[in-house]
């Protein structure tokens, strides 16, 4: 589906696209900058395919010197600027504008730097998530926080979104695994944020820049934290007859004081999936299963693995296995890790949400979800981060069917403000993007709105950096309010959404 | 659970009076790090009032209380249930409270292991200088719709709004801890405290202070006996009391009159010969010492060393306490500010003259 930046998003110029390419030719080659219809395409989306636009010009610099010339020329024309690692991100952040410059960073992959003695590592934003771990595992060490897409993803993306993975409840997201960065700013000046030590003067600009979804400068340098290797790690898988059970045993889990390494819970429709596709050995019969991995040096692993064990069994777990080895706990974690592209073999198509929702309310919120599917006619998959609540259903759906890509985003919506409803968040770890930007006007009042935008013109007074994502503007939030979906009808179905 | 005392309305009105008459104003919550920062200037608006335990659900290991609630009943009622803040804040009084420690930013002994204040935080409400009540961030450990405001807020000492309230996410307390302590002289146990960083052994504690390394694991029964069979020393009686009397500046070290200095370094940067008298923490991130040297030469050398100074306590409080900025940097400050707090009506040179 075309996107086009809401019109008061959009950011207006009229220069001549010729015009702009000789003036950028001074400082990239031509291998540097895309501009014909044929080489842009490619670009065209990230990891969020329903949303499109075609970039106006593709820019593939690769040093400071001439990302600073881009943005230079940017700033001077007005033109807006997207800026992108390697696209995968599912919330359509890198998602380019069709009068914009799409600044693609994956040429800025090199390791600067490995200190094994502070653990940190200094790199460049294009460098891949798993290259890190893979770089520093020599030394005995790893980069924690693993998104599913991490032997693509890169780190500037991932700061950029404040990725996570499977292992935030004990590790965190990315914020927290992040000593340091330089921003490049629209003006040219080079930000040095955080520091080398466990903290930095003045305020936290590391923190805000994190998932700030390449709206407020352009990342030229990540340090990441890194870790010793756990000595050893140990899965426990336990099926269980109704999604209650299985939401209760998390809860003890938690509430027992373990904190395990990852915790995940998977329903019926995404085990039988997950099973077809990989045969992972999970209880196809089963309504929800879960998965929960506790690493760290052996003594304490054992006593862990123990409790856990008796919990699951006093929870009422039909089925419960353990692996203690790497290859049987690969096959347990075979079937989650593929959870998304098995549930893609069900259906053309589907759609990938990412709420977060206090734990307690589980049952009830699967319950909604179900209810809301029904409605739709559309199946729904749930796999979740029980650790840390985040939720993610996959709407089965075909593209190619009139009118059922628009049914999926409706449904997609009515969850993710169900998870608002509940005390909890339209975003996880995916980004709002331009996906869910909408659902910031349930989320936020137009006065939080209009401080992000404040806090935003101190970095990007001009707002050329990724406009129409991650902050609405409060005239789209007007309009969304009153066309507002509710209970799946559309107030006017002939109209087209954007 | 006392659900305290709701004074949004009253600290409302205070701070739109305050904006209308343009009526700087100093945040005050217990006063016990009153010493902490610039000297600042404004009429005191008192948060104190606002305080008590919204909520708190110990499976979703996520608390949200109002600002002006004291840390002790917080970390009581976290205790009551198994559970601690993960940050192990210094009170350094018993009026300490939720609000202060947020906008104070200050993490005890157990920083590098478990996380700082700014790590726990996930979201708070606060009324910005516009005299508008906002709710940045959630009551969820994942949330990442809109910029990190919260943590932005965390350590700002103040100066871009007021917080009222905050949702913390809090850890089950460790099932075992035990403190050894081996003689050592500084470099020394900077290299213990390097080599120890390096593996996965269950720590919650690593500092140097009086002649001796100490450290402190943290975990199962099983895994704390074991890994204290193969680290040696010997264990002081007192286990708690040293962590505790490191927290919160008891120790001999921290009395007299000389100004005492904050560096926050790279941990494995080596020991500073100049100051043999030293306190260690954050397994060699954090050096304490005590210097009546003008504070540049202090600025200077952290800064060399990639980290950043401070003047905690004592010295001319008319002198700016906290490591200069680079100009761009320092201009950003300003626009956030006033992005925030364009009156400056908050806590106006507290965290800079210019802020």
């Amino acid at each position: 589906m075309p996107y086009r930046v809401h019109s008061s998003e959009q950011i207006r110029h009229r220069v001549d696209k010729a015009y702009f390419v000789r003036l950028l030719s001074e400082h990239l080659k031509p291998d540097e900058l895309l501009s014909a219809e044929e080489d842009v395409k490619p670009y065209e989306c990230d990891g969020l395919s329903s949303h499109r636009a075609r970039p106006w010009l593709v820019a593939l610099p690769e040093s400071i010197d001439q990302l600073r010339a881009v943005l230079g020329l940017c700033q001077t024309h007005n033109v807006p600027v997207v800026a992108r690692g390697a696209g995968t991100g599912l919330s359509g952040g890198a998602l380019p504008i069709d009068n914009g410059v799409l600044l693609c960073l994956s040429k800025f992959r090199r390791i600067i730097e490995i200190d094994p003695a502070n653990r940190l590592v200094r790199v460049e934003p294009g460098v891949r998530n798993s290259a890190v771990s893979e770089a520093v595992r020599r030394y005995g060490l790893y980069y924690a926080p693993d998104p599913s897409s991490q032997i693509a993803c890169t780190i500037g993306g991932n700061v950029a979104e404040n990725s996570g993975g499977v292992h935030c409840l004990k590790y965190g997201l990315t914020v927290h695994n992040v000593a340091a960065a330089k921003l490049l700013t629209l003006d040219g000046e080079l930000l040095e944020l955080g520091s080398d030590a466990w903290d930095a003067s003045g305020y936290d600009l590391l923190a805000l820049v994190c998932g700030s979804e390449g709206l407020l400068g352009i990342l030229v340098e990540v340090t990441l934290r890194l870790l010793p290797l756990p000595e050893t790690a140990h899965t426990l898988l336990a099926g269980f007859d109704s999604v209650g059970q299985a939401g209760r045993a998390v809860a003890d889990i938690i509430g027992a004081g373990l904190l395990p390494a990852g915790l995940e819970m998977m329903d019926n429709p995404a085990i039988r999936a997950a099973e077809q596709f990989v045969h992972a050995g999970y209880p196809s019969e089963a309504a929800a299963l879960i998965l929960c991995e506790l690493d760290g040096n052996l003594a304490q692993v054992e006593a862990d693995r123990e409790r856990a064990h008796r919990i699951l069994e006093d929870c009422g777990a039909s089925t419960l296995r353990i692996a203690t080895d790497p290859a049987e706990r690969m096959r347990m974690w075979a079937g989650r890790k593929a959870a998304f592209p098995a549930v893609g073999r069900l259906s053309p198509d589907y759609y990938c949400m990412d709420g977060t929702i206090p734990r307690q309310r589980l049952a009830e919120v699967l319950g909604g979800i179900a209810e809301a599917g029904q409605r739709y006619g559309l199946a729904i998959a749930n796999v979740f981060h029980a650790g840390d609540g985040n939720l993610h259903p996959l709407i089965l759906y075909d593209a190619n069917r009139s009118g059922e890509l628009e049914k999926a985003e409706a449904l997609g919506a009515e969850i993710l403000e169900l998870c608002v409803t509940v005390g909890g968040t339209i975003t996880g770890e995916h980004g709002v993007g331009s996906e869910k930007i909408d659902q910031m006007c349930v989320q936020f009042s137009d006065a939080e709105l209009n401080q992000f935008h404040r806090l935003k013109r101190a970095f990007d007074p001009a707002g050329l950096l990724n406009p129409g994502k991650a902050i609405p503007s409060l005239h789209r939030c007007a309009e969304f309010g009153a066309m507002h979906v509710r209970g799946g009808r559309l107030p006017h179905p002939e109209l087209e959404r954007f | 659970m006392d659900h305290g005392n709701d004074d949004t309305e009253n600290l409302l009105t205070a701070v739109r009076a305050a904006i209308a008459l343009r009526q700087p104003l100093s945040i005050q919550g217990g006063g016990s790090k009153g010493f902490y920062g610039n000297a600042g200037s404004g009429a005191p608006l008192d948060v104190t009032g606002h305080r008590g335990i919204v909520a708190y659900e110990p499976t979703e290991l996520v608390l949200t209380a109002r600002a002006g609630t004291r840390l002790t009943a917080i970390e009581q009622i976290l205790a009551d249930h198994g559970q601690m803040l993960s940050f192990e804040p210094p009170h350094f009084g018993p009026s300490a409270t939720l609000g202060g420690t947020v906008a104070c930013g200050l993490s005890g002994p157990r920083r590098p292991f478990s996380g700082s204040v700014r790590d726990a935080v996930l979201g708070l409400k606060l009324i910005n200088g516009h005299g508008e009540l906002l709710h940045m961030g959630g009551q969820v450990i994942k949330n990442v719709a809109g910029f990190d405001v919260a943590r932005l807020l965390t350590g700002a000492l103040g100066s871009l709004g007021v917080i009222l309230e905050v949702s913390i996410k809090v850890l089950p307390r460790p099932e075992t801890e035990a403190t050894l302590r081996l003689a050592a002289d500084p470099p020394a146990a900077l290299r213990h405290m390097q080599a120890l960083q390096r593996l996965p052994w269950p720590l919650s504690g690593l500092a140097y202070q009086g002649g001796h390394f100490w450290l402190r694991l943290a975990g199962a029964e099983q895994a704390v006996s074991a890994a204290a069979k193969r680290l040696g020393g010997d264990c002081p009686e007192d286990q708690e009391g040293f962590w505790n009397s490191l927290k919160e500046q008891r120790l001999a070290f921290f009395g007299g009159q000389e100004p005492l200095w904050r560096l926050s370094l790279p941990p494995a940067h080596p020991h500073l010969s100049a100051w043999d008298d030293t306190v260690i923490d954050w397994g060699g991130g954090l050096r304490w010492i005590k210097c009546p040297d003008p504070a540049d030469q202090l600025f200077n050398l952290a800064r060399q060393a990639g980290g950043h100074a401070c003047r905690f306590r004592g010295g001319n409080r008319a002198e700016p306490c906290f490591q200069p900025l680079p100009p761009p940097l320092l201009a950003l400050h300003q626009r956030l500010k006033q992005a925030f707090d364009p009156l400056r009506i908050f806590n106006r040179g507290r965290l800079r003259p210019e802020i």
